[in-house]
């Protein structure tokens, strides 16, 4: 048995026999042109030029199918490559002046680029260079009227071995039978990793040499959560991976079988569950999760990369699609936490370049000062609320006064649209996000103006604890457990129950398996949570017993530092 | 010819998807736009070779434009810089 560490790409584990793939090596042979059939080369590059941009447009297509826009960036990326004045320019001029054949001149450009590439010392920069060669290769195929390998001729569910694996090949592995992939060279980085993540297709790469060790039919361990690769496995260590494995799918099961189910506590208490949205494109994965509404959607996106500001038309028809595809679960809206950098991006006077932008402009603040955009966003999220059951929560409050503006421009925004002839019901709910501790604080002042607290973990402990969790210096002091965050969620329900208001929390804390005991305990009405963490905290959420977490709840709020609470939690095998 | 000194405002530095919004930007010129970073000098019109200065987030590069459309396209350039090249 040898197990060689390399780098973990792509979680997951594969057991099978291996399928070494040979090194694409293209012999390139120089060949001296006569003089008068340059230009014939030239024009015969220029061909395989064109055929190479058809190859990227149906590999777009199909990383559009199996993964989304995001991905077919990628393709973008090697369009412009093909584009780059070194396949356009230096590859005529070198067939020209060296009056040698297109493969020779492509590959002499291609080798000079790698040497500068190869000197780099950044790993993010180097790993670029295998989108040239993907695109290099595409090209050179094209010239030789060479089929590229194909994985079409994989039969048997394997894991596939080699020096090196191009974005392009890895993405056409899901349809083939390959369990999972190993590779010499690569980075976690690399554009394959990426997409081994998104495929879902265990991998490791930065073997170094694993494609010279594994024989085809080795059996091989392909462990892509450490990063190993174990070839002639002893029984032993089949029979592990294969529990692993096996307890893999199981868990995968279990969690499936929750879907539908309530999120109810062992001793029958209810809790609402819900999601986070980030951008209605997520609307279809998210329904399939039968949440009990939307927590927490973010309207920021709205907002990004333009030049203008959102109109109401805009806003109204991603809202109402929203709202309509979940009625009757309430939608809870928040109004857009931009800061003042995206409005000089939009054309309007705004800061810019603030020091310290958590502390700055931003969420309420900012639409105060620019009460159009505000009363814009309200009224469109108003026209959404006769189409379902709509929220509505305001960001980055700490003031009682910040409220009371909100609420009158939300009754005039109200009134303006009913005056228009939309039916547009009094009384829309209003909450506001807890973050800045102030609110949390004096949260007693704040609840007779709003229907509903939202508690935003990530920025309540930043600010809390005053750490900048980007800054490497204090972000190991970022802490859910801290008594002091404990202590004031807890203070924020108590405030709210005692005034009728229920509470609601997002942030990562609500997607952390150890912390939702916590928030169990402390009688959070909902909690709304990332998609990807949904049915994992539905399954903690059902395992749990109130009474208990209520009693440990009590012990953790007296508790001294984190440590103890955590000492806690593990006493009671959370 | 005109020279100016931006810093590279993207998170990663000029990888991909800026240095293609930078070539894309200065392709719509006819001057020469070259970019260099440490002693290296390279085609602004070349996204391998803007790639290749491994310009990272915070680091400093020297603009040089030369050609008949020079100031429209210095501006063109600096607006890119400052929109951050429209990341989030």
């Amino acid at each position: 048995m040898i197990i060689i560490k390399g780098i973990a790409a792509s979680p997951g584990i594969a057991i099978g026999k291996a399928y070494v793939l040979e090194d694409e090596e293209i012999v390139v042979t120089r060949v001296d042109i006569p003089r008068d059939r340059l230009h014939a080369e030239v024009q015969r590059f220029k061909a395989a030029q064109k055929a190479t941009h058809r190859d990227l447009d149906a590999a777009e297509a199909k990383v559009l199918k199996l993964l989304g826009r995001k991905h077919a960036k990628l393709i973008d990326a090697h369009r412009l490559i093909l584009r780059d004045t070194l396949i356009t320019h230096d590859v005529p001029k070198r067939i020209l002046s060296e009056g040698v054949n297109a493969e020779f001149a492509l590959s002499e450009a291609l080798e000079a680029v790698n040497q500068q590439f190869e000197k780099l010392k950044d790993e993010f920069f180097r790993e670029r260079r295998h989108d040239l060669f993907d695109v290099g290769k595409r090209l050179l195929a094209h010239l030789l009227r060479h089929a590229r390998r194909s994985l079409a001729d994989v039969k048997e569910p394997c894991i596939l071995i080699s020096r090196n694996l191009l974005p392009s090949d890895t993405i056409n592995l899901q349809e083939s039978c390959i369990l999972g992939f190993a590779t010499d060279l690569g980075g976690k980085t690399s554009h394959t990793a990426i997409l081994a993540q998104s495929l879902e297709i265990p991998a490791v790469v930065g073997l170094s040499d694993v494609s010279r060790r594994v024989k085809t039919g080795d059996t091989v361990v392909l462990d892509g959560e450490q990063g190993l690769v174990i070839i002639a496995p002893t029984p032993e260590a089949v029979a592990k991976y294969e529990k692993f494995q096996q307890q893999e799918i199981e868990a995968e099961r279990a969690l499936e079988a929750l879907r539908g189910l309530p999120a109810v506590t062992q001793d029958d208490k209810r809790f609402r569950l819900e999601v986070n949205l980030d951008t209605p494109e997520e609307m279809k994965s998210l329904l399939a999760l039968q949440a009990d509404g939307i927590g927490l959607f973010r309207t920021e996106y709205l907002y990004l990369n333009r030049t203008t500001a959102p109109t109401e038309e805009e806003q109204a028809k991603a809202y109402v699609s929203v709202v309509k595809a979940m009625a009757p679960r309430p939608v809870v809206i928040r109004t857009a936490d931009v800061g003042g950098d995206r409005l000089s991006q939009m054309g309007i006077e705004g800061p810019k370049n603030e020091v310290n932008p958590f502390m700055g402009l931003r969420g309420v603040r900012l639409f105060l000062r620019h009460l159009d955009l505000f009363k814009t966003q309200l009224r469109a999220i108003l026209r959404a609320t006769v189409k379902g059951s709509v929220k509505i929560m305001i960001p980055m409050v700490s003031s009682v006064a910040e409220v009371q503006a909100v609420r009158r421009l939300l009754a005039q925004a109200t009134s303006e649209l009913q005056a228009e002839g939309v039916k547009v019901p009094e009384g829309v709910e209003l909450g506001i996000m807890v973050e800045i501790p102030a609110a949390a604080v004096m949260l007693d002042a704040f609840v007779p103006h709003i229907d509903f607290v939202s508690v935003g973990t990530n920025d309540l402990i930043q600010y809390t604890l005053a750490v900048d969790r980007v800054n490497e210096n204090v972000a190991h002091l970022y802490d859910p457990f801290h008594p002091a965050i404990i202590r004031l969620i807890q203070h924020v329900v108590a405030t709210a129950h005692k005034a009728g208001k229920w509470v609601s929390v997002c942030g990562e804390m609500t997607s952390d398996p150890h912390a939702v005991p916590l928030l169990v305990g402390m009688d959070c009405d909902c909690l709304s949570v990332s998609p990807r963490m949904f049915l994992r905290i539905k399954q903690t959420v059902r395992r749990l017993h109130y009474a208990t977490m209520a009693k440990l709840v009590g012990k953790a709020a007296i508790c001294s530092d984190s440590d103890d609470i955590r000492r806690l939690m593990r006493e009671q095998g959370l | 010819m005109i020279k100016k000194v931006l810093k590279v405002t993207p998170r990663l530095g000029l990888h991909a998807k800026p240095a293609g919004m930078f070539v894309r930007e200065a392709g719509r010129f006819k001057s020469e736009i070259m970019v260099s970073k440490d002693g290296a000098e390279v085609n602004g019109k070349s996204v391998m070779q803007l790639m290749l200065l491994a310009a990272e987030h915070g680091s400093r590069v020297t603009l040089r434009i030369s050609g008949p459309d020079e100031m429209e396209a210095l501006a063109a350039i600096e607006k890119l810089f400052a929109r951050k090249f429209d990341e989030e």
